[in-house]
């Protein structure tokens, strides 16, 4: 008993670098964003930060951070799963299936300063898109009040990552709906619809699911891609936290990391509901 | 194929291809007329001092952070899987921690921890911004050399090892991480995609890397931030693919860095 327990606590000596690093570069950081978010101006602990939060202009931060997640979450995952199935149904040569897939895996990670630049080359002010439209097919984007820097452009921008993370993640979930559900299903008369209302859509709910809450924090926590397209004129929680550091508002320190705070809470909620939707999904996936 | 695949896949591409091509145009333009077709924005980027100074600090970032992080999470992730598999579900949720605690919350809370610290960690990007790097480089790390380590038997290689007289460093360099190479090597690209473009942790503590230099050009010169963002693209790209090729044989899947954003 005593060696058997000395022979553990010498196994575990090994492992202290590791767990030494992740204290100090992860827990303590995460710690600090907890404690001083409930922390005042003059020390001493205190509720006002997070009071504020719930104030003009920080509530009006989350609500916009949390619409451009949600939006592009749900239309990056349907659109997403109606690609995904056209690459990976039969019939679908090969070949453009190991295409999408490969181009959703380099593509998901396009993001950031050049993906913003990429879209302002696209539909910026002198964009080429935005040109065609208005030389060749005379729709003015920009007369009818579109802009690639307002919120509506931050979600068409997101939708760039967003898409292929989707195509990515409900793959292996795609390739578990058996083709012989379908011809079981089909032999015993069911409809198309039939098949998908009974059949395919509660296979894969579960995946869904976890792939749209997985999108959704994708999108909240991204913050060089809203920078740099909009020069932090939309106010999304990232954009907030980036001011007060690059910017000269510092007046109370605690206040930023509220803010880190509030997200945190927001991301750590996504984690509760995603970790069962991915057991649940794990069942069909191949 | 069914006439809606048809359409779907062509949105798809659309949406995917558009972009690359108008940036590609872009970069052709003339700074001065903008018609087209020049490569002067392209020998502006070969031309640029600050060019090759800030992708230089870049690529040594990602070295340095990759032999870091090896060092660290090869020897702790061999051991779990060799003498302590109960470690390994606890470990995987600690690489669930970064997803939670994303680089703009994770900034703000090193930027105060380690405000006092020495200037040759504090102020230098070598200390401070490798610390951070290791720790977004930590859930692919893990998920890559974990299944690394599952695809091999750990036991009969380290024992058939050290019954021919090797001690641990032999044993973890010379038959361990040859038989984990292209884990390893999938990891370490996809650490390069991270530090290539990690912009969020470089801007708020003020290092000059690769991506800050991008959006000071992005924001100062509309031809030549083209011609950079294709050359920032081709770097996912070259990143990405080498992954998928190193994956293939082990059957490794496309993964998705948040780090970038």
């Amino acid at each position: 008993m005593k060696s058997g327990r000395r022979r553990l606590s010498l196994a575990w000596v090994a492992t202290i670098p590791f767990f030494a690093y992740t204290v100090l570069f992860l827990f303590l950081p995460a710690g600090s964003v907890l404690l001083g978010a409930f922390q005042g101006v003059h020390g001493g602990y205190t509720l006002s930060n997070i009071r504020v939060l719930f104030n003009h202009p920080y509530i009006d931060a989350y609500k916009t951070s949390i619409e451009v997640s949600v939006v592009t979450a749900i239309a990056g995952g349907l659109l997403g799963l109606a690609i995904a199935y056209a690459a990976l149904r039969e019939g679908t040569p090969k070949w453009v299936r190991s295409m999408i897939t490969t181009f959703s895996g380099v593509a998901a990670n396009f993001g950031g300063i050049p993906l913003a630049f990429a879209f302002i080359a696209t539909l910026g002010s002198i964009g080429v898109v935005t040109q065609f439209l208005k030389n060749q097919l005379h729709i003015d984007l920009y007369g009818h009040g579109f802009a690639i820097w307002s919120k509506t452009g931050v979600e068409i921008v997101y939708l760039y990552f967003q898409l292929p993370l989707m195509i990515l993640v409900i793959a292996p979930a795609i390739d578990g709906l058996r083709q012989e559900w379908r011809e079981a299903s089909s032999n015993l008369g069911a409809s198309s619809w039939q098949f998908w209302r009974y059949i395919g859509l509660p296979v894969l709910m579960p995946s869904i699911l976890g792939a749209v809450i997985l999108l959704f924090g994708n999108a909240f926590a991204a913050y060089a891609t809203a920078y740099s397209l909009t020069s932090g004129t939309v106010s999304l929680v990232p954009i907030l936290i980036g001011a007060y550091y690059t910017g000269n508002v510092l007046d109370n320190p605690h206040l930023a990391q509220a803010l880190a705070f509030g997200m945190f809470v927001v991301l750590a909620l996504m984690m509760v509901a995603y970790i069962p939707l991915q057991r649940r999904a794990a069942r069909w996936a191949k | 194929m069914a006439p809606s695949a048809y359409v779907w896949l062509l949105i798809a591409v659309a949406y995917f291809l558009i972009p690359l091509f108008a940036t590609l145009l872009f970069s052709l333009r003339a700074n001065a007329t903008g018609k087209c077709c020049t490569s002067e924005s392209y020998a502006w980027v070969i031309h640029n001092g600050d060019f090759w100074h800030t992708l230089k600090i870049s690529l040594l970032l990602a070295v340095e952070t990759i032999a870091i992080s090896l060092a660290i999470f090869v020897p702790t992730i061999y051991w779990v899987h060799l003498k302590l598999p109960r470690l390994r579900p606890i470990i995987a949720f600690l690489a669930l921690i970064p997803f939670v605690v994303p680089p703009i919350v994770m900034v703000v809370g090193l930027l105060d921890v380690y405000k006092g610290t020495p200037s040759w960690f504090y102020a230098q990007p070598w200390g401070f911004l490798v610390a951070a790097y290791v720790i977004l480089a930590f859930p692919y790390m893990f998920f890559s050399l974990d299944a690394g380590f599952r695809s091999i038997d750990v036991h009969t290689l380290t024992e058939a090892s050290q019954s021919l007289g090797a001690g641990w460093p032999t044993t973890l360099l010379r038959v361990i991480l040859p038989n984990i190479r292209a884990a390893a090597l999938a990891a370490s690209f996809l650490t390069l995609a991270i530090v290539m473009g990690e912009f969020t942790i470089a801007s708020l503590s003020a290092f000059q890397t690769f991506p800050l230099f991008l959006q000071y050009v992005n924001e100062s010169q509309a031809n030549p931030a083209a011609a950079l963002t294709l050359l920032s693209f081709g770097l996912t790209w070259g990143a990405m693919l080498s992954l998928l090729l190193v994956g293939r044989r082990r059957g490794t899947r496309a993964a998705v860095i948040t780090g970038a954003r």
